[in-house]
């Protein structure tokens, strides 16, 4: 009795506390300068692609705005993704499904994205079709917010989720085991995003890079 | 306790529908529904067994289970640490535990049908289907499998 009576009948119920596991304040320059181009107008369309985060949604829609989620990483680590690689043996990913199933939106859909750090640890045939899809799906002069660990620090390395706390810092807390695929230099980062407008980069004191670029 | 559960329709995970599902009281749904689910004025729980393929319509909409389509809370949404929700959200109030997995849009709009002042650029407020002729006071569903 007491089951549905909880469900309806104590008026608003509250969620339980988010994970128990530790929030890590990270003061961030480049989610500062990410932020100041989505204060005006109203009704942006914002893009997450980490993994969902009540924070994020809380803070994107606080601003008047739309917020899209769509977990990248978790569906790229899918083992229904992988097929037969060139090497027998060897497995790879199947991009088509993936962005078949994945990132799919109308062109020029969003005003802003947050990629967080998702390309150091997407698999490497997704790198370029998720960023040119990206190009796609976001219109003319948009922001995207994209991270880049500036050393490997090998693969015990924890993966850390990016909450928003306020719009100058963000919370890390240690997510699922995603493995660190790569560690790109400054001129690498550039040629990924070589058909956008600009790109801005600030150096974080963690090893992390932060990039503003602007579609 | 009977007088309490006549408050609340109950839908075991044996039970699976397909089509309309519409009522005018509560709803704790654990089975399967592939259709449509309408319950306007009215509280909805998705356990943990819920497995739902349809737009769902309710005043508070509680998921701890998997729902593939769009809902719309009339008051609030809750996506619990074992929800895994693709599609689109709207509602008035969001509530997303740690753990929840959710693709799609989040709409948060303040008053039925109405936009948070400023926003100029959101999509309009959803078509509004008239609810299902209920013949009972409990649900009406369409096609039930067990």
């Amino acid at each position: 009795m007491g089951f549905f009576r909880n469900i309806f009948g104590g008026g608003v119920q509250q969620s339980a506390p988010e994970s128990e596991s530790v929030r890590i304040p990270r003061r961030s320059t480049g989610f500062n300068q990410f932020t100041r181009t989505i204060l005006r107008p109203d009704g942006q369309r914002i893009l997450d692609l980490g993994a969902t985060s009540s924070s994020n949604i809380q803070f994107i829609t606080g601003l008047g705005h739309m917020a899209y989620n769509e977990d990248v990483l978790t569906a790229a680590s899918s083992e229904a993704l992988l097929i037969p690689g060139q090497e027998e043996g060897s497995k790879t990913v199947d991009v088509e499904r993936f962005l078949a199933d994945e990132l799919q939106h109308p062109a020029e859909s969003f005003d802003a994205v947050l990629l967080w750090d998702i390309c150091d640890y997407l698999p490497e045939p997704l790198v370029k079709p998720v960023i040119e899809r990206i190009y796609t799906i976001s219109k003319p002069r948009a922001a995207l917010l994209s991270f880049f660990h500036t050393r490997d620090a090998g693969p015990d390395a924890p993966f850390y989720r990016y909450h928003i706390k306020d719009a100058e810092t963000l919370e890390l807390q240690e997510g699922p085991r995603h493995r660190l695929q790569r560690v790109f230099q400054n001129r690498h980062i550039e040629n990924l995003f070589r058909d956008y407008n600009s790109i801005k980069f600030f150096l974080g004191k963690d090893n992390i890079r932060e990039v503003l670029i602007i579609r | 306790m009977d007088n309490y559960r006549a408050d609340v329709a109950h839908i075991g995970k044996s039970v699976i529908v397909k089509g309309e599902l519409s009522g005018c009281e509560d709803l704790y749904l654990d089975g399967e529904v592939e259709g449509n689910i309408d319950l306007r004025n009215q509280n909805l729980v998705i356990g943990p067994n819920g497995r739902v393929r349809a737009n769902v319509h309710a005043k508070d909409v509680i998921i701890h289970g998997k729902v593939d389509g769009n809902v719309f809370g009339a008051d609030k949404v809750e996506l619990r640490k074992s929800a895994v929700l693709n599609g689109d959200i709207s509602t008035q109030r969001i509530v997303i535990e740690d753990g929840a997995f959710f693709k799609g849009a989040i709409d948060i709009r303040k008053g039925e049908g109405k936009t948070e002042a400023g926003r100029a650029n959101t999509s309009p407020a959803p078509a509004v289907p008239a609810p299902a002729l209920q013949t009972a006071a409990g649900p009406s569903i369409g096609k039930v499998v067990e």
